[in-house]
């Protein structure tokens, strides 16, 4: 089977460039365009670069109070989501990985139930649940929605690394004398730390770009800044708006995989988290 | 310092019995080394004593008082793993210290303690280390320490060198050895080793397949073991099969003279006790193999029938391959239904069996 996986020597790897030139025209090729955009003040048919530069449409962007209003919801969903399904999910993930009860493979396997569905289906579901609860168009209602949105990779990813911590460590500091919840804490915890934390990551930018759940059971009220690009992109005249605002949600995806290469970079999931 | 007693302790895991009816008393600051194959149920024993496992029946008592019944957190009781089970995200220091920590004494308390153990260990100045920074000799020393910094009553060991090359294993009990008198401590230490048994222990204990096979001291298991099976596990040892038949025992090729009643048994004689004599004509074997140690050299001797022997002679030089040679057994022990049933300190020379019964013996 080896051999089948390198490639030989001296023989250019068409398969390879012609892979890269695919990945280039559909990821770099509108990043770019989306990307000139955003700074572009005048661009007509048919010129292939834009008449005039400029930061016009930043300014305009920048100073409408809907943008504003939006990115302070998405990053407090974002979080709340965050914090409360790690508080859920955390505990749940080390019951699965280290205890035995009734019902337990089941369980486990509901996670994935929802997810194996067709989304939009279980949505409007839930949407007309949320109506007979008048949690539509409400803060709450979007973060429970969310929620359950975070649950399949904020059980599974935490159980995998709970499960791979070495059970003589957590035995060994049981043996000096800690209680099982000061091993949890002291010791499972950090050592699957980096693990965790790229869970908790990717959960975090998820809901942060998450926009079906947003739009189905947030609208009117809530516009999250996914949401309120879309609308921009399908009502404005303007292209620039959408443009600004995806170069500007960009960001939070960046910072996160800056964050995540210090975290996970550097040998920390075989090491643990430094305490 | 502390007195361990375990009364008919058996675990069972399913239809297995991992440990069975197993009783011991360990006194103050004894050395005991639980000493057996694999799977003969070492590690489930000290796991019961360090509370990991709860045994199916009996009862275990530190200091006469019963300890079944307590997590391993409140057994004063301290476990060193084979697999030195260190706590990667912290450094040394902190391994050491979390027991104290836990105990919430005061800091400087607890940095002159841990700096004192670490001095016992032999890795001052090592505290800041981090774990994988260290080699796996001293890894272990700081997963000793790690026990030892908390003073447990009872020092339990799991094979704590066994994934360590040779030398630095024999370095390492010797020191475990000493530490362990210096404290005074009381310990179990599990080994599939018999000569890191041999070379530690106070008492051996061996152990096969969960039961118990004999309690003694080094020399006394190596010198009179009491069954076939610590016979052959601990040391070099010849077992021959045969019968005894008015007060002779008999094999296709010898015969030696011995009282006991009629039935089968199974002659056991270490190499250093069986000393080879060339033979005048046909001999009771021929040597099949010399191998030369330069202290010593072990005979390889083929019996008519096909067994074959070892022998532990002086030299060398003397023997040859294919030569004929006699038997004389010095010490041996006859053992029937696992039991000895017959012990000679001075071999009786044997005799060679008469050709006509060669092969009739053992039908
Ligand atoms: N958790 C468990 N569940 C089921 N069976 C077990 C468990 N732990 C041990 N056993 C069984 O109990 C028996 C004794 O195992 P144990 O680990 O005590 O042997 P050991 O003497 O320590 O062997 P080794 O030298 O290989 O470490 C074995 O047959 C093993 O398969
Ligand atoms: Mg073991």
């Amino acid at each position: 089977m080896a051999e089948t996986l390198t490639i030989p020597r001296g023989r250019i790897d068409f398969p390879g460039i012609g892979f890269a030139i695919v990945l280039s025209a559909v990821i770099i090729f509108p990043l770019i365009v989306v990307g000139t955009w955003a700074f572009t003040e005048v661009w007509r048919y048919p010129n292939v670069v834009p008449q005039q530069f400029g930061l016009r449409f930043w300014n305009q962007t920048l100073s409408r109070a809907d943008v504003w209003s939006a990115l302070t919801l998405s990053l407090q969903l974002s979080t709340v989501v965050t914090l409360l399904s790690a508080a859920i999910c955390l505990p749940a993930a080390y019951a699965f990985a280290r205890m035995t009860f009734p019902g337990r493979n089941v369980l486990f396997f509901s996670f994935l139930a929802g997810h194996a569905f067709p989304k939009f289906g279980l949505l409007v579901a839930i949407a007309a649940i949320f109506l007979q609860l008048n949690l539509i168009g409400t803060f709450w209602g979007v973060v429970l929605i969310q929620l359950v949105g975070t649950l399949l990779f904020m059980i599974w990813i935490p159980v995998a690394a709970f499960q791979s911590v070495d059970r003589r460590m957590e035995e060994a500091a049981r043996d000096v004398g800690a209680s099982p919840l000061r091993v949890f804490w002291s010791i499972t915890l950090p050592q699957a730390g980096p693990t965790i934390a790229a869970a908790v990551l990717l959960s975090f930018v998820g809901t942060f770009y998450e926009t079906e759940g947003a739009w189905l059971i947030g609208a009117p009220g809530i516009r999250t800044m996914p949401v309120l690009m879309i609308t921009f992109i399908n009502n404005q005249m303007v292209i620039q708006y959408g443009a600004v605002l995806s170069v500007l949600l960009w960001v939070p995806s960046f910072i996160a995989l800056l964050f995540a290469r210090r975290i996970i970079g550097g040998g920390a999931f075989a090491r643990g988290f430094g305490g | 310092m502390a007195r361990l007693d375990i009364a008919n302790v058996t675990k069972l895991f399913g239809a297995t019995r991992a440990v069975d009816d197993f009783s011991i008393t360990v006194t103050d600051g004894e050395l005991v080394c639980l000493l057996g194959p694999s799977g003969s149920g070492k590690s489930t024993l000290l796991r019961m004593i360090g509370g990991f496992e709860k045994p199916t029946y009996g009862s275990m008592t530190i200091d006469g008082e019963e300890v079944i019944h307590l997590p391993p957190e409140k057994r004063p009781t301290g476990m060193v793993f084979q697999s030195h089970a260190l706590w990667s995200h912290m450094n040394v220091f902190k391994n050491i210290a979390f027991g104290l920590k836990l105990r919430r004494l005061p800091k400087a308390e607890i940095t002159q303690r841990v700096e004192a153990v670490l001095d016992l260990v032999g890795l001052k100045g090592f505290g800041e280390r981090l774990t994988h920074q260290l080699s796996g000799g001293q890894q272990q020393r700081v997963a000793l320490a790690r026990s030892l910094v908390l003073e447990p009553k009872i020092l339990l060991l799991d094979e704590p060198f066994a994934s360590l090359d040779q030398h630095l294993r024999e370095r390492l009990r010797e020191e475990v050895r000493d530490i362990q008198q210096r404290l005074k401590i009381t310990t179990l230490f599990v080994t599939h080793a018999q000569d890191e048994a041999l070379s530690v222990a106070d008492r051996i204990v061996v152990l096969r397949d969960g039961r118990t096979e004999q309690i003694a001291k080094p020399a006394e298991v190596y010198r009179t073991p009491a069954t076939p099976f610590v016979a052959g596990f601990i040391g070099q040892m010849n077992l021959i099969s045969g019968v005894v038949s008015e007060g002779e025992f008999g094999h296709s090729a010898f015969n030696v003279p011995v009282a006991v009643a009629d039935g089968p048994a199974t002659l056991a004689v270490r190499p250093e006790a069986l000393t080879l004599k060339p033979a005048s004509g046909v001999g009771m074997g021929h040597v099949h193999r010399v191998t030369d140690y330069g202290t010593h050299a072990m005979i390889d001797v083929e019996l008519p029938d096909g067994e074959r022997l070892k022998s532990m002679m002086p030299t060398a030089d003397e023997w040859s391959s294919m030569q004929q040679v006699d038997l004389v057994p010095g010490a041996f022990a006859l053992y029937r239904d696992n039991a000895a049933i017959y012990r000679a300190d001075v071999g009786t020379p044997p005799r060679k069996a008469p050709s006509r019964t060669r092969g009739t013996v053992n039908a």
